[in-house]
């Protein structure tokens, strides 16, 4: 038993070793930008930035619309499936799982192709046409962790006594949804959120591509031009990181306590 | 009980109509944001610039750079994938039977949940603060030991530093997914092979593997796929100094105008039948290896 601790421990050592390193290196980096002084020179620097202000400020906006959409797409789907379609479940799996499975690359690039100036829907000639085209872009990315979180919050509630209680008392539809079910869901909501938030808010493919200045492009340019500044960028990317996972947890935790399990 | 399910149907007959408008939405937005798109793209690499139907594109891929450009990718992933699911598989075993503390397990399970989803830009920039010419680790290794790093050929903007970086987050993805199936493995069949005179090595060989394999493979396939995706960690680490077969991809997109569209289209399609076998070898697996955790 003694012999197979050490070698556990040995193993979490090095993969300690591994994982610490790289934060370390980092945020020792950030600190160097005067000379023979740690000092938060690079993050003044940073969050002072203009460009900086700007594209973050457009990525968070991005990404909390990008949650909205999300919950309006997938929250009445995920319920009408489990209440009327059981038979569409599988296609709506495969359809939740296809962004997983095609490199975002491609999908992107099928955007530009589809979508360009000179097709029907010239939606990539537009400030607003690429900003929709963004934004569902990202929706799609997050397809995958919003389906499979709302159904797992679907699946612990008894949404046909719900739905019946709620119509016996003259809710419709989308009262039903929105005051009913949504509520009872909202922490398996909000760790498929939370989970697209860190996505959406460093991207880089998409956005790049579809020419649009949001924090990814901008944290890459930083990338090529200055020293320093890009481990401050990403400290701040790995701190938004670590809260919004942080977040789910201590969302699922408290969910644990206040409903029963099934 | 039947007088309920028999009134039922009665009472669904005209709300039916009114639940689709509760599913078309998402249809339709995959139909437009998803499906079409990629379409496009697989239809566009059997064709040629006159709309005729060719396999000419996909003769373009067997060129010696674009082939070149995705054996790099190939070898990458898979190296990533291997010694993703090995250190992954050590890190899990430990946790979960190597008797350490709990709290340890729980917040290495934490730790990993947020490092699988540290890629991309900044997790670039993180290694070129770490290894690069005037990285944290660098520096330590050239004045504490003596060891120059760069002058001994070692570069982040390589193979090899494109592979450590890829391994930040798999490893940690594959100790999420092993770690449950690895606390499926039931103390009783520990105990009824030892019972049955099986060493420690054994029993490895005989009972526990035989079930893991289908998880540990499943996990290896999608360690690739999920390798063999990743553009921006690339970008940001390399510029375009490496040719990946995404990045060849995004160069091509860049540069329509002077490029071949076509040539582009074939790369993304070759793109999608690999991560799509990944996939399905890891989903088919997974199914597998489900029998045995419930």
């Amino acid at each position: 038993m003694t012999g197979r601790q050490l070698w556990s421990w040995l193993a979490v050592a090095l993969g300690g070793l591994y994982f610490l390193l790289p934060l370390v290196g980092m945020f020792d980096f950030s600190m160097r930008m005067q000379r023979g002084v740690y000092s938060f020179q690079a993050y003044r620097v940073v969050l002072a930035d203009p460009q900086f202000q700007q594209t973050f400020g457009y990525s968070v906006a991005l990404a909390l619309l990008t949650i909205i959409l999300g919950i309006l797409l997938v929250v009445p789907t995920a319920y009408f499936v489990r209440l009327r379609f059981p038979g569409l479940r599988p296609a709506i799996e495969f359809i939740t799982l296809l962004p997983l499975v095609i490199p975002p690359i491609v999908i992107v690039f099928g955007y530009i192709r589809i979508y360009n100036t000179s097709s029907v829907l010239p939606l990539t000639g537009s400030w607003w046409g690429t900003n929709i085209l963004l934004l569902c872009g990202y929706a799609v990315l997050s397809l995958p962790y919003m389906y499979r979180s709302v159904d797992t919050g679907l699946r612990t509630i008894d949404i046909a006594s719900l739905t019946e209680a709620a119509q016996s008392l003259g809710a419709g539809w989308a009262r039903i949804l929105a005051v009913v079910i949504l509520p009872n869901v909202f922490v398996s909501v909000l760790s498929g959120a939370f989970l697209t938030f860190a996505i959406v808010i460093g991207e880089y493919v998409f956005a790049a591509l579809l020419n649009v200045n949001s924090f990814g492009p901008y944290m890459v340019w930083m990338g090529g031009n200055r020293a320093y500044e890009p481990s401050a960028l990403a400290v701040v990317a790995f701190a938004i990181t670590w809260a919004c996972m942080g977040l789910i947890q201590l969302f699922t935790r408290f969910s644990k306590f206040s409903t029963a399990r099934r | 009980m039947t007088t309920i399910t028999l009134s039922l149907p009665s009472a669904r007959q005209p709300r039916q109509v009114l639940s689709w408008f509760g599913v078309a939405p998402f249809f339709l937005f995959a139909l437009l944001f998803l499906i079409l798109p990629t379409l496009n793209i697989v239809v566009g690499a059997f064709r040629n610039p006159q709309g005729q139907v060719t396999l000419e594109n996909l003769g373009k891929l067997l060129s010696p750079s674009i082939l070149s450009a995705f054996w790099i990718s190939i070898e990458l992933s898979l190296l990533t994938a291997v010694l993703g699911c090995l250190f992954g598989f050590l890190i899990a075993a430990a946790i979960t039977l190597g008797g350490l503390p709990r709290p340890l397990r729980n917040a290495i399970l934490t730790f990993s949940g947020v490092a699988s989803n540290f890629a991309g830009v900044p997790l670039a920039f993180a290694f070129i603060a770490t290894l690069g010419r005037l990285g944290f680790v660098t520096m330590l290794l050239r004045h504490w030991f003596g060891i120059n790093l760069y002058g001994s050929g070692f570069n982040v903007v390589s193979f090899l530093g494109l592979a450590l970086t890829y391994l930040y987050f798999q490893i940690p993805l594959m100790v999420l997914i092993i770690t449950p199936a690895l606390e499926g493995l039931r103390r009783e069949w520990r105990e009824a092979a030892e019972s049955l005179g099986a060493s420690g090595a054994q029993y490895w060989r005989m009972v526990a593997l035989p079930v893991l394999w289908p998880s540990l493979l499943g996990t290896l396939a999608l360690l690739f796929a999920n390798a063999f995706g990743a553009v921006a960690t690339a970008i940001a680490l390399t510029g375009s100094s490496l040719s990946i077969a995404p990045i060849v991809l995004f160069a091509q997109i860049r540069g329509d105008v002077l490029n071949d569209p076509h040539l582009g289209y074939a790369i993304a399609f070759a793109m999608i039948v690999l991560t799509a076998i990944a996939n399905c070898i890891y989903i088919l697996l997974r199914m597998r290896a489900e029998r045995w955790l419930k």
